[in-house]
């Protein structure tokens, strides 16, 4: 029986020759995504906003969106965005956060009942408070932050301080870049989008950690091996699983995408674009930091080198 | 390593047994369930509300109208007690901000003004242990005969903490009168109330059950001026404007209740007789009948009016004095509305407003589609994992699929026993955990077919391949359990569910994907004894 194989048995690929250009690109992706992240920004559902979702289904029908538009601009509620949600009949009302008063939404959310009327189920509700926004978006940071702070203490026990440092900025440059995609395609971005990117902060450390581990093994095996020639070995003999559980997870990931619902769309796009993401870094990043890093004495390193030149 | 002692042999089937038992219930029906034997078990996992429908609420009590509330209170003591005979004058008595503030007229009596004034501090119970006695307020002699009454600080904390766990009382009374659903309610912090209502088909009724302060009074109508009047000058001291819920016209009343919900005993609907129209028929316990009695009894052919929270829903003449202790209030009700009040009057008043300052709810219909759409997923998501484990690996790829389909059962069946909430975030948690649990296993394969490149004989590249990939598998696996352990304590809801099926996950990922799936190998080598690997 042949099996399917996505990456040759042997490979032998210089990916430490391309962090010539690697680093700058990375460099220049996280520059933009940081550029995004302060001049377009995010756009912040209304768990960190505050305001009102509403979604509603109508009975008979496709919805008229534009007759919605209409009826609620006759509100005067703000800023209202309304769209369609998955299919012609599902739409999404979001409405801003009504003035200083917790009650007025609830005022709000009792005449859109009244105004759109029957003929309407109203699928979801949700309003978040000013209050209970700035304390989740307090959360969501602290979150982000502690994650990386304790498993950067957690590499930091396991392995030498290189790893940890290079495994953190690898961590960053993902998440960095995933925001710089919420910003860029004006994704929503809810408490869920602190899941996916908690859950991209976890596939992107498990990725790098795996070929840090090989790295490690690989330092005590070759002893005399320059540090350049190592990481590549590391990485081509960690290759084919890196693509494998790749691809899997993505498989996964591609199949709620596709059936999962509209709810959690926005959420199961960014993990896959943090696999993506976590698995170029992986690659890319992650080893050839460990060199900028000065892995390995340099002295020692600059000896062998010689001695290659001398044979060479 | 391949070899396994009886008693782990034992043990592994054991647990994978048990994940199956504690899965199964969640495929039947709860009435197949209640016929099975007791010793099986029939517990399903708990859904949350994004896949039930249902309400989450959560309330803050409002701290600035209680305050207010308050110190109209005090405000009424503290006339009553200078105007005590002897009587000492006073002016601008009222609410200043954060204050209360009174000017005592006449210099000679400050010193009495000041023993009355600091009755009025309402001290708190401190509890037995002694201590400083904690009083509600605090009284400033500002000079010049001006006093001035502000919250102490650890009074308004106590006295809000206080208002809490009333408000739960009373919100668990109410939603047992209705009886609809078994909603938990909690205490969140120092003055939250989470009402969380699975199941809940109609959150609306839910909230104006919860929600209302249902602050039943009695007031007698001041006919000194016109509610007009009153509106364009000012009211006279004692009396306030309050409008019509129905009419939404301006009634003068006085400021005193002559009574209030507290002093009712029962609350029910009925239907009045001439109209047909549903009515709220309300009864007194004693003291309120006899006081309710007396009242009537010095008013007749005047009006009074019936106020809820600060509305108007009635204002009859009193024909005669009402000395059963009886009443009823009409005003064009629906039936539900009726029934509502009467709950909310049984139930009684919350002790403060709350406001509702984060709401999701979600409709029966879209929880039911995002089940549907969850479960398509997975098995869509699951089949191709398998496939391309099979194509991939062959005969281990199958092995590391039946290690996959044991760990998704052992993963359910830890959800369902631990009770754990499954949400919709939850369920992306298991289709995330299948992809990434054969991640494990993918290691452990690449690495077996390194050591056979590197010439090893088949038992022992196994061997190195589980032995080598073991460290890795665990370091990978923290990492990613520090970030779930993260989620699920600053998470609420739905997240939380997503970081409880992460966590989960990881722990039946490292039991399947290595000791199962290494089990399952040992098991067939044994059986087979071939000589190179089919990998």
């Amino acid at each position: 029986m042949k099996y399917l194989r996505l990456v040759p048995e042997k490979t032998n690929l210089r990916f430490m020759r391309w962090r010539k250009i690697s680093y700058p690109v990375s460099a220049l992706i996280a520059l933009a995504s940081i550029l995004m992240f302060f001049t377009v920004g995010l756009n912040y559902g209304i768990d960190f906003k505050g305001g009102t979702l509403i979604e509603i289904k109508t009975l008979e029908g496709p919805a008229d969106i534009g007759d919605i538009r209409s009826k609620l601009s006759g509100m005067d509620l703000g800023d209202v965005q309304v769209q369609e949600f998955g299919s012609p009949s599902e739409v999404l009302i979001r409405i801003e956060h009504q003035g200083d008063e917790e009650t007025s939404q609830q005022e709000v959310l009792s005449g859109i009942q009244q105004t759109l009327g029957s003929g309407v189920e109203f699928r979801r509700t949700e309003i978040v408070g000013p209050r209970v926004s700035g304390e989740l978006a307090r959360a969501g940071t602290m979150a982000i932050v502690g994650a990386l702070v304790v498993i950067l203490i957690y590499i930091w026990i396991r392995f030498e301080w290189h790893f940890a440092v290079g495994a953190i900025i690898t961590t960053l440059n993902d998440i960095i870049v995933t925001i710089g995609l919420f910003s860029l395609l004006h994704l929503d971005f809810t408490l869920s989008s602190i899941a996916a990117v908690l859950t991209i902060l976890g596939y992107s450390l498990n990725d790098t950690v795996v070929v840090y581990d090989r790295v490690r093994e690989n330092l005590r095996r070759y002893k005399k091996m320059p540090l350049e020639d190592l990481l590549d070995r590391s990485i081509n003999e960690t290759l084919s699983r890196t693509v494998n559980t790749s691809v899997t997870t993505l498989l996964a990931l591609f199949a709620l995408y596709a059936f999962g619902g509209e709810v959690i769309q926005s959420f199961v796009l960014a993990m896959i674009f943090g696999v993506v993401i976590g698995t170029y870094s992986t690659v890319f990043l992650s080893s050839p930091l460990l060199i900028l890093l000065n892995l390995r004495p340099s002295a020692f390193n600059k000896e062998e080198e010689e001695k290659k030149a001398v044979k060479a | 390593m391949l070899y396994f002692a009886r008693w782990k042999i034992t043990l592994i089937l054991l647990v994978v047994l048990a994940g199956v038992l504690a899965t199964l219930p969640n495929f039947f029906s709860q009435s197949t369930l209640e016929a099975w034997p007791d010793f099986l078990p029939k517990r399903q996992v708990v859904l949350g509300l994004d896949l039930q429908g249902g309400a989450y609420l959560l309330y803050e009590v409002d701290s600035e109208d209680y305050k207010e509330k308050q110190f109209r209170q005090l405000v009424g003591n503290v006339r009553q007690a200078l105007r005590e005979s002897p009587r000492i004058g006073y002016a601008g008595l009222g609410i200043q901000g954060e204050s209360v503030q009174v000017r005592i007229r006449d210099a000679a009596k400050i010193e009495e003004a000041e023993r009355r004034l600091s009755q009025q501090l309402n001290p708190l119970n401190q509890g037995v242990f002694g201590g400083q006695p904690v009083n509600e307020f605090e009284l400033e002699n500002e000079g010049d005969g001006l006093f001035r009454f502000s919250f102490t600080e650890e009074g308004l904390q106590q006295r809000l903490s206080k208002v809490v766990e009333q408000s739960i009382e009373v919100i668990r009374r109410r939603v047992d009168e209705l009886g609809t659903t078994e909603p938990s309610i909690q205490r969140e912090g120092t003055d939250r109330i989470l009402v969380e209502a699975p199941g809940e088909s109609d959150p609306q009724r839910l909230k104006d059950i919860v929600g209302q302060t249902a602050q039943l009074t009695f007031h007698l109508v001041d006919d000194s001026m016109s509610p007009a009047q009153a509106l364009q000058s000012r009211p006279p001291a004692g009396s306030m404007v309050v409008y019509g819920v129905e009419d939404e016209l301006p009634y003068l009343l006085e400021e005193n209740p002559l009574l209030t919900g507290e002093e009712l005993q029962d609350a029910q609907v009925a239907f009045d007789q001439r109209t047909n129209e549903p009515v709220v028929n309300f009864r007194f316990n004693t003291a309120g009948a006899r006081k309710f009695a007396d009242v009537t009894r010095q008013n007749v052919n005047r009006p009074f009016a019936i106020v809820l929270d600060n509305e108007v829903i009635s204002a009859p003449v009193i024909r005669e004095p009402i000395t059963g202790g009886s009443g009823q209030i009409s005003g064009s009700f629906t039936v539900d509305g009726a029934n509502d009040l009467a709950v909310l009057l049984r139930a009684g008043a919350l002790p403060a407003k709350l406001d509702v300052i984060e709401e999701r709810s979600v409709g029966p219909g879209l929880g039911k589609d995002s089940i549907e759409s969850g479960k398509m997923a997975s098995y869509i998501g699951m089949a191709a994992v398998v496939v391309f484990m099979f194509i991939t690996y062959g005969l281990f790829g199958a092995f590391a699929n039946v290690a996959l389909f044991a760990n998704v059962v052992l993963l359910f069946g830890v959800l369902t026993t631990l009770q754990a909430t499954l949400t919709l975030p939850g369920i992306a948690g298991i289709v995330l955990t299948v992809g990434m649990a054969v991640d494990a296993n993918v290691l452990i394969f690449e690495r077996i077919r390194e050591e056979m490149r590197a010439g090893r004989s088949a038992v022992s590249a196994i061997d190195a391949g589980y032995q080598r990939a073991m460290g890795t598998i665990l370091d990978a696996n923290i990492t990613t359990l520090v970030a779930a352990l993260i989620l699920f304590f600053i998470g609420s809801g739905p997240v939380k569910g997503f970081a409880v099926t992460l966590m989960v996950g990881i722990f039946t990922t490292v039991f399947s994907a290595v000791t199962f799936s290494r089990f399952l190998i040992a098991m067939w080598y044994r059986r087979k004894r071939p000589a190179k690997l089919p990998i």
